[in-house]
Order: structure tokens, then sequence, then C-alpha cells
């Protein structure tokens, strides 16, 4: 047979190909115990997983692999069923959720809270503890607002806010209001280099390496506080969900160990979310 | 294809034409190979010496009929041979694989020559031409004048009974012009028939059996080649367009 | 550039320290895209010289779709497999979203075109050098495009190496279909993205010097490979 370099190569290549799958097999059977998790960016970006998982894991032995998006897009893999348990912030779109049937009954689990943030000198002069008074001066104000515009549970916390000024809608009402469809990290980083104003989460905020001449300006208003449930996905809609083991992650999340952990995680010292599950 | 039926005759062209889109190359040609010619085809660039040769080795598609004799093996050696990537052992190889592959194919049974017996002709092959020395080397590393005698053991390697060349030695210096001259000439002696376009009237006169001469696509002298030079001396044939060099190389 | 040079400092420091996560999320991204090219090739490389070499009726419609096809979003090469491995897909069942099989399905999808457009030109290039006499020795289409195909072998590895470029260097359609998930499906690429996206630009810059220069040693052993004079000019020069 003439081609020999190519017989030779190819008998090599299968070699390769069957090795290579081998491989590829064997770290999915060596992890079974496990749920896929769909949460935030904005809880990724806290740093609070790598806290609080392997201490879940430790208790029960189950994996947590976690598909941090957007809530919007968290609570569409939810739907899909693509996830089997929702770690998601926005309580109106996750009782909807409930309601149609995509999810078991939601329980609380915990609060962050979001803080206005702007440049450290402030031109707008929102400097204080009220978020409405806050957000109704800068819509008279010359200075940039920028919007994450992704859905995202902060991002519906925020047009809340602005709806309580009297502005349902922002977009095309508020003059040099910005949105950029992009997550905390990136808008924070966009805010940074162009000093506008924006509504963040605490967690990301004080985990963000690049404060350029940004800084808190409002923190306090209660109506900041943003609070956080756990939703087991439907096995009735998706039977293949892991609900046992999605369900031990809800039942320790929301029991002692799990909200003492939660309590337990400090950035520079500073407790980033508040445990507040109902028993 | 149909068969011949004249005997001595290995291709015979009636009435052929081919044409390159508007182009027309050959223009009714008829023209018959017979066994042991030596021909040579002469004529100025563009004549149509080389698509004869395509359709003399049945390449190309044609108006007209081609007849060409029952079992026939024919091998072509074009003007600028392609070898591939490979060594020059492994470039005659591939051509006898490819050859016995066909042949096989076309005689409908299964090719009857293996490995080892392909390596043997590739070697002697590689001999004939003097090129035993290079076997390993990279085809496409050799010097010009190697590369033709590459393609002619190409085609010798599998014995054909008729060998088409076109402008075999163009391309090449003197000593390895006449390399390939004394190979073509050892090829007549041991039997082969050949057939090949040049535009040395001196190597047709030293090879050569039959003088074709081809102008637009249509054979106007198809003489031995005694009688061909002696019109040519009388002034009765006008052997190139003007402007071509003359055949005054002397041997 | 001095935040530049910082982040090469810190690419060199990682690459000594060889931390486990930086070894593991490397190690994934080469064996996803290298999986990726592997697929691709034994698909791609003989399409594409099929394509050089057979003539069919709308021959030249799939042409013309290949060559769109080089300029598919990885994005949208992510989203449509994604919307098939989904449970709520028709491959749900498979159950392999968000995990590296699903990474290297996107992937080769991505790669496929790449490797077929590339391959037919390598094998058309040689066809109209060497077409007509390799069939006047015998040699039919098929032949004729294997044989162009071992003529043209280091044009194929290079085809080879820029479909592992458009692969190793993406990171729309990993993410989708991989989740982005620490210790499972996170590679360079959506490393990269997520430290961006967290505001540690000069890590994430060091990670893409990382990425780079392991590439680059991937070429540099390509390169050392012995081929015979003559081959050096092949095609892509």
């Amino acid at each position: 047979m003439v081609p020999h370099p190519l017989i030779h190569f190819a008998r090599r290549a299968v070699l390769v190909l069957l090795a290579g799958a081998a491989l590829a097999a064997a770290p999915a059977r060596a992890q079974d115990r496990f749920i896929v998790m769909a949460s935030t960016t904005s809880t990724e970006q806290s740093g609070l997983f790598p806290h609080l998982l392997p201490a879940f894991k430790k208790a029960t032995g189950i994996e947590v692999r976690v598909v941090a998006v957007g809530t919007g897009q968290a609570l569409d893999i939810g739907r899909r069923g693509d996830a089997d348990v929702l770690f998601v912030h926005d309580k109106a779109a996750e009782e909807r959720f409930v309601t149609e049937g995509w999810g078991l009954p939601r329980r609380d689990v915990m609060y962050n809270d979001f803080v206005l943030i702007g440049p450290k000198n402030d031109p707008a002069g929102v400097h204080g503890k009220d978020i409405v008074a806050a957000l109704t001066k800068l819509a008279a104000s010359p200075s940039t607002f920028l919007s994450r515009g992704d859905k995202s549970g902060t991002h519906a916390a925020e047009l809340r806010y602005w709806q309580l000024a009297g502005i349902d809608g922002p977009v095309g009402k508020v003059a040099h209001y910005e949105e950029c469809g992009c997550g905390m990290g990136p808008a924070l980083n966009i805010a940074a280099s162009s000093g506008a104003y924006l509504l963040s989460d605490r967690g990301t905020w004080l985990n963000f390496k690049n404060h350029a001449d940004l800084a808190i300006l409002v923190e306090g208003d209660k109506r900041l506080f943003n609070q956080y449930g756990v939703i087991v996905v439907n096995p009735a809609k998706h039977p293949h969900v892991k609900r046992e083991l999605a369900q031990r992650f809800a039942d320790w999340v929301t029991s002692d160990d799990g909200q003492a952990t939660i309590a337990a995680y400090k950035i520079n010292g500073q407790q980033l979310f508040f445990p507040d599950a109902t028993r | 294809m149909a068969v011949i039926r004249m005997a001595g005759a290995l291709v015979d062209l009636d009435d052929v034409s081919v044409r390159f889109g508007a182009q027309r190359a050959l223009d009714g040609v008829d023209f018959t190979v017979r066994r042991g010619e030596v021909v040579a085809l002469v004529g100025a660039n563009g004549s149509g010496k080389t698509t004869l040769l395509r359709v003399l080795h049945g390449v190309i598609a044609h108006a007209g009929e081609r007849r060409i004799a029952p079992g026939l093996r024919h091998a072509m050696v074009y003007q600028r041979p392609f070898l591939l990537h490979l060594s020059a052992l492994r470039n005659l190889l591939i051509g006898l694989w490819l050859a016995d592959r066909a042949a096989a194919r076309d005689a409908q049974r299964p090719s009857a020559h293996g490995r080892a017996e392909r390596l043997e002709r590739a070697r002697a092959a590689l001999a004939r031409v003097g090129l035993d020395a290079l076997a390993s080397r990279s085809a496409r590393s050799l010097s010009g004048g190697e590369q033709q005698r590459l393609a002619l053991a190409r085609g010798w390697a599998t014995r054909p009974k008729l060998l088409l060349l076109d402008e075999p030695t163009s391309s090449l210096d003197p000593a390895a012009r006449q390399d390939v001259e004394m190979l073509l000439k050892g090829f007549a002696a041991d039997g082969m028939t050949l057939v090949f376009s040049t535009h040395d009237l001196a190597q047709a006169r030293w090879l050569a059996t039959r003088i074709v001469h081809l102008e637009a696509g249509r054979i106007d002298a198809d003489l031995s080649s005694a009688d061909f030079f002696r019109s040519v001396a009388e002034g009765g044939i006008r052997a190139f367009s003007p402007g071509e060099p003359a055949w005054s190389r002397t041997r | 550039m001095s935040g530049v040079a910082a982040s090469a400092a810190t690419a060199l420091e990682l690459i000594i320290h060889a931390d486990p996560e930086l070894v593991r999320t490397v190690a994934l991204s080469f064996m996803v895209s290298g999986t990726a090219c592997f697929v691709g090739a034994w698909l791609g490389v003989p399409a594409g010289a099929w394509l050089a070499a057979a003539r069919f009726s709308g021959r030249r419609a799939v042409l013309i779709a290949l060559d769109t096809l080089l300029a598919l979003p990885s994005v949208v090469a992510g989203l449509v497999v994604y919307l098939l491995l989904s449970r709520s897909g028709p491959l749900g069942s498979w159950g392999i979203l968000f995990t590296p099989t699903a990474m290297v399905i996107a992937q080769t999808i991505l790669v496929l075109p790449v490797v077929a457009a590339l391959a037919r030109q390598v094998v058309a290039d040689g066809l109209a050098e060497g077409g007509e006499q390799l069939h006047a020795l015998g040699a039919g289409p098929v032949l004729r495009a294997a044989l162009m195909l071992v003529h043209a072998r280091w044009a194929v590895v290079t085809l080879l190496l820029v479909a592992f470029g458009r692969a190793v260097s993406e990171v729309g359609a990993v993410m989708i279909v991989g989740g982005n998930i620490a210790g499972v499906t996170r590679v360079m690429t959506t490393s990269i993205a997520l430290e961006t996206s967290k505001g540690d630009l000069p890590l994430a810059l060091a990670l893409g010097l990382v990425l780079l220069s392991l590439v680059a040693l991937l070429n540099v052993v390509v390169a050392l490979v012995p081929r015979s004079p003559g081959l050096a000019g092949a095609t892509w020069r």
C-alpha cells in the first residue's frame, strides 16, 4: 500500500483519539454527586461561593457546580431544566417563576445591599442616605448614569428605584442615561473610566480591583437591601432534576450551619451578606 | 473506445478536434502512431503539439474518434513534470502503483503486482536513468535535468509500449539535454514507440524516424525524417513561422 | 505601557509557580480545543479535499455557504449548541450541557469550516498544478485529492494550527455551553473574561500572556520538526 506516511499517521491518530476520549470520560464518571446551580454574576464576583460551597461539600459530600449569569438568564436556565437549583436575588421574578410552576416554593436565604457609586467629588451632589432623592437629583443633573440594562436582579432593582422617584422607565426620559447590557464588573469598569454614577451591589464593589476615582455615595437606605432566595427547580416539569440533592442544598443554606457560614464571610473585615432565612 | 484493426497501429486519431473555449487547438486531425516509430512533432508554440499528445494519451475531451490497440500500455511525460514532495523513489513507487491499479481496473482483474515487485521495478527505473544514487533525495530538490530524468524513469518504469513526451529537453542545459536524448535513443533501441514534441530540429533529426509538422491545429506535413529534411533543404517546406530561431545546431 | 510589563512579570511568575488551578485551566483549554481540532481535522480535511476534486451541480452554492461559515460568530455557535443540548432541547437527554464535551462539540462546529475551506484551497492549488498529470498517471478524483494532501502535508499542518488558534482563543461558545464553572468548565479565555469583569485587568492580561506563550511553545515544537528542502516554501509563506 503506497501512502506509507498516511497509514502510520492514521494508526497513531486513532490511538490518541481513544486515549483522549478515555481521559475526557473519566472525570465525568468520578463526580456523580453534584448539582448544577444557576446563580448571578454579582454573587459569584462577591467571592461568596469559594467560601460557602466547600462548607456544604464537607457537610454533605455534594459538589455544587455554579453557572453564573445574569438573573434573567439564570431563571431561563431554570425554566429549561438545565440547572437543579437557583440562587438569585429578584424576589418578584422568583415568585413569578414559582407561580408559573417552574420551581418549588422559594425560601429567603440572605440579603446584601446595593450602594450608589459615583465620582469621589460628586458633581451631582447626591451624597446621603436617600436613594430616591439621589436619583431625582441625578435626573436633573448633567452627570451620566450608567445602567447594567441586562435584566439582572441589580437592573430590576435600579428600575424600581427610578419608579419610586416618579420616573417609569428612565430610558429616553432621563438625560445622560446609558445602558451597557453588561455585568456588574464591566459596568464598574466603564464607570471608573468615564466618571459615571451607577448602582452596584456592595459585594462586587468591595471585590472590585479598579476603584479609580469612584466611591460609595449613597448607602444604608432600607430600600437598598437586596434579598436572595433559593429555589429548587420543579421535578414535575423536569423529571431529571436531582431533587433530593438540590433540596439538601436549599435545606442546608437555610439551616443554622449554612446561615452561620454566610455570616462569617467577610471582605476587609466587613460582613457582606446578612442571613435571614425563616424557619 | 474502439479497437484498432490496422496491423501495427498503436493509436489512431480520426478527424479529431479540440476546442478550449473559443480557441481551436486541434482542427480535424488524422493521425496514426505505428509500432516502432519515433515521431517528432514540430511547430510553433500554440500550434497544437501538446494538445495532440494529450489526446493521444486520452486525458482530454475531443470531437472525432480515437482508437487504441487493446491492452496498450502508454505513458506520458509532461513538459514540466509534476513531482510530489516525496523522495524520488517514492514518486516512482506511486507512479507504478497508480499504473497497476489503472491496468487492473481496465482488465477487471485484481492487480498482479505486489509491493516488492514494484520496489524492484522502481529501482531498476532509477538505475536506467542514472539516478539510483539520488533515490532517497526529495524529488523537488533535484536539479531540472535530474527531475526530467526522474519523470522519464516514472514513464519508463511501467514498460509502456508507447511513450509520449512534451518538449522533454526545452528547459534543460546542454549537458542535461544530451543525457535525456541518449536515454530516449536507448528507449527507442529497446523497441519502445516514442512520440515527442520539440522546437529543436537537430534533436528531431537525430532521434526521429518521422516528422510531423503542425500549424494552427492542423497537420501540414507528415513525412519520414529523410523526406522531411530533404524538403526543408530544398525550400519546399517552411519549417517554422517567421521569427522562430533557425535550426542550425549541428551534431 | 508599564501595565503590560507588569502583566508580563505576573505571567512569568504564574508560569514558574505552576499554580494547580492555573495548570488545570490551561490543560482544559488545550484538551478542549485540541480535541475539537482533531475531530475537525478528520471530518474537515477529507471534506475540503473532496470539494476541491469533485464536480456536482450546486457545488458553487456549497462553497459560498462554507466561506460564509468562516465568519460564524463563536457566540452564535455556542447558542445553537446550547439550544440543542439544553434539557428542553432535542438532545437534552444526553445531559452533556455545562460539560467539557459540550465545549468540544461547539468548538468543533467553529473549526470545521476553517479546516474544510483551507483544505479545499490547498488541494485545489495542488490540483491546478498537477491534477492532470496525476490523472494521466492513472489516479481517479479521490486518489488525486489524497495524493495532494500528502504532497502538501505541511500546508495541512499550518491550517490545523490556524484552526487550533481559532478554537483556543474563542470565548463566546465555551462560555455559553460550558457555563464557566470553576474547576469543571473554566478555560483560559473564560478566566480572562471573568477577571476582566471583576476589574482585575492586570491579572487578566497576565493570563492572556500565559496562553499566548503556551501556544508559541506549541508552534516552536511544530517548527522544529524536520522537513525536506523545497517544502519550506510551500503555500503559506
